[in-house]
């Protein structure tokens, strides 16, 4: 890396330090959309949900496959940084922040449409006070609720000697703001391990959570005997979509923020290069597990699953069928699989493009199953509504709202561990190599 | 509960009935149109697939499931099958997510996707005995217990067992053709208990193993 022992990382600080006229114009634009989807939402309380599109046999929509989107999505971060952070990649320095904020906020998201989608959020409470456990809902509780507590702390432990870099730096409300939160951060030795000891307990604690978060939301479906919706695969169907769409949310992420905020000399192409493979290989996985899945419904050509199968692939739904697969596969891989266009462009156009795909997957997944009841019901459409399309646009204003302030207050960059990085990475990884190769092992191990 | 198929004339005086009984509220027309009508109980008519001009009648009511889908997937309990096998709703307790009509496989679960309405003149006609259910509730036919509650105290007022004649839902009570028959199927003297021996005697999606307590009677030509 560079030569210079001490760099004062200062375009790190610098979101934090200056506010210019272009965020406060974004976040104008951004509030009013979410303004608007809050009206919108009142209005859906106040008259009930025969706002929405939704109707009998098509009891879920919209707002479910948001939730499964958003929960896919909270993946990116705690998930990834975690992996990253236990395998000891060191790449990992300057993304694992942007990917574990994703996942605190867009978490909110997730369980926020659940309430959108209720007929009685004023009950919401009930879900604790006679919850039953029969419900794989009530695991989703449990595991999501789980899973914010661990992320949050897992956001919150690396982020604690960047308040106290902070809190050395400023003045006035915020100097009072930064010293609480930095817990009386003085970067001594026995605090640096205690923090490493904590960071690493939690990277440990956050997988497993993870994944549970994911295979009980697959279950949801999973659990009933509707027609592609009881099938096994879906556990692992849906963490390896979750992680897909969710590595796909941090590059996105990554590119919008080093071009705002000019992080060119942290975030390199070579960044985008490693999470372009990863994407890649989390294509080539979320294509094996829709051909099987599909491959298999389709041989057993069972009457009630074939019925749904037919109106995925050739009948109501196949514009959404094909798109998604176009948007989770053909698109990602075709640009993925070369070197050439393994660029930041490149990345970014296939990073959007899975996410517009996923979305569709989960829409896929959730409506056609519904749209085909076993008995002869006459069959109807289900069209989403104006409701249903601003409430969802106001989430994602929202999330982008939310992430861009927390950018305003916090580095987005975790400053020490980039200089710890540079101070002592070099050293350890060289003797780290050094015991993979034959020959004595040396003493000099961390 | 036994549904001879070959009686049933598709007339509708069931649905209507039930309507009344049960304060189901009257859904607009162009609410009907998007799929949201509420009806208890209803009659699917479909064409035979090998002898298309011959027009079927199913009358399709919540099956009252020994193994109900429906009922574990509730995460507050607002849903169960109760002391007498019924597979009850209960209003007040439920939050409106909709999961229990998704996982069951007869879709015959019923959500209110606005606040109840009545033409004026029929508000004065509301079932004193049933409660009006709010906006954003789930809804189903409970082979109108509220009958059953009334029967059972009236013989216990009167110091004798319940008997068949003592209840009966609003449906079974007004089919002109008597397709419609209800007693007790534990009761292996009943009626009804009689009428599943018949070889005609089939319950719906048999191979889900929910353990329909509406069993019908297959039509003949």
């Amino acid at each position: 890396m560079q030569k210079e022992p001490v760099h004062s990382d200062q375009a790190l600080f610098k979101p934090i330090l200056f506010t210019g006229k272009k965020f406060y114009l974004t976040a104008g634009i951004l509030s009013a959309v979410v303004i608007w989807a809050a009206f919108i939402w009142i209005w859906q309380l106040w008259h009930g949900l025969g706002v929405t599109g939704l109707n009998r046999s098509v009891f879920w929509g919209v707002y479910i496959t948001n939730f499964v989107f958003f929960i896919g999505v909270s993946h990116a971060g705690t998930l990834i940084s975690a992996i990253l952070r236990l395998s000891r990649a060191e790449w990992r320095r300057s993304i694992t922040r942007m990917a574990e904020v994703i996942t605190v906020l867009v978490l909110f998201f997730g369980v926020g449409n659940v309430i959108i989608d209720m007929g009685r959020p004023d009950r919401l409470l009930s879900v604790i006070k006679h919850g039953h456990f029969t419900s794989p809902l009530l695991w989703d509780v449990c595991s999501i609720s789980t899973y914010l507590t661990a992320s949050t702390i897992y956001l919150f432990l690396p982020l604690i000697p960047d308040i106290a870099l902070l809190r050395d730096r400023m003045s006035g409300w915020r100097k009072k703001f930064y010293t609480i939160l930095s817990l009386n951060w003085q970067g001594t030795e026995a605090q640096v391990n205690r923090l490493q000891k904590a960071i690493g307990i939690m990277a440990v604690a956050v997988i497993p959570i993870a994944v549970s978060v994911h295979t009980v939301v697959s279950y949801v479906f999973a659990m009933t005997v509707q027609p592609m919706w009881h099938s096994a695969i879906f556990g692992p169907y849906f963490v390896a979509g979750a992680i897909f769409s969710g590595i796909a949310a941090i590059i996105t992420g990554m590119v919008i923020i080093r071009k705002v905020y000019h992080l060119e000399d942290y975030l390199k192409p070579i960044h985008f290069n490693n999470l372009g493979i990863l994407l890649l290989v989390m294509t080539l996985l979320w294509f094996y597990f829709t051909f099987g899945e599909y491959l298999t419904t389709w041989y057993g050509h069972e009457p009630r699953e074939i019925s749904v199968w037919q109106s995925k692939v050739f009948g109501r739904y196949a514009s959404l069928f094909w798109g998604m697969f176009v948007f989770c596969f053909v698109i990602p891989f075709s640009l993925l699989c070369r070197k050439k266009t393994r660029t930041i462009a490149g990345t970014l156009v296939a990073s959007i493009s899975v996410n517009i795909g996923m979305w569709l997957e989960r829409i896929t997944i959730v409506v056609p199953s519904l749209s085909n009841p076993r008995l002869p019901y006459p069959r109807g459409i289900y069209n989403p509504t104006l409701v249903e399309f601003s409430i969802t646009a106001g989430c994602f204003a929202l999330f982008i709202l939310l992430y861009m302030v927390f950018t305003k207050f916090f580095p987005i960059v975790s400053i020490w561990e980039i200089q710890e990085g540079r101070e002592k990475a070099l050293k350890e990884t060289a003797a780290r190599i050094r015991t993979y190769l034959p020959g004595p092992t040396t003493t000099e191990t961390e | 509960m036994v549904i001879d198929l070959d009686r049933c004339t598709g007339c509708q005086a069931c649905v209507i009935a039930c309507k009344q009984e049960n304060n189901v509220p009257v859904i607009p027309p162009e609410e009907a149109e998007k799929r949201r009508t509420i009806a208890w109980i209803n009659i699917i008519q479909f064409r035979e697939e090998n002898s298309p001009s011959k027009m079927r009648f199913l009358p399709i009511l919540c099956q009252h499931c020994d193994r109900p889908p429906c009922t574990p997937v509730c995460p507050v309990g607002a849903t169960y099958k109760n002391k007498e096998g019924l597979v009850a709703q209960v209003y007040p307790r439920c939050i409106g997510c909709r999961y229990c009509a998704n996982a069951c496989p007869y879709t015959i679960k019923f959500f209110n996707w606005y606040p109840p309405q009545w033409p004026k003149q029929m508000m004065s006609m509301l079932n004193p005995d049933v409660s009006v259910r709010p906006k954003g509730v789930v809804e189903k036919c409970t082979f109108c217990h509220h009958r059953l509650m009334k029967a059972k105290e009236k013989t216990k007022t009167e110091k004798r067992e319940l008997s068949p004649e003592d209840y009966m839902p609003a449906c079974a009570q007004t089919c002109p053709t008597s397709a419609i028959v209800f007693g007790d199927l534990d009761d292996p003297y009943s009626e009804v208990a009689k009428l599943t021996e018949d070889t005609r005697a089939f319950t719906l999606m048999e191979d889900l193993g929910t353990k329909p307590k509406v069993i019908y009677l297959r039509a003949g030509d």
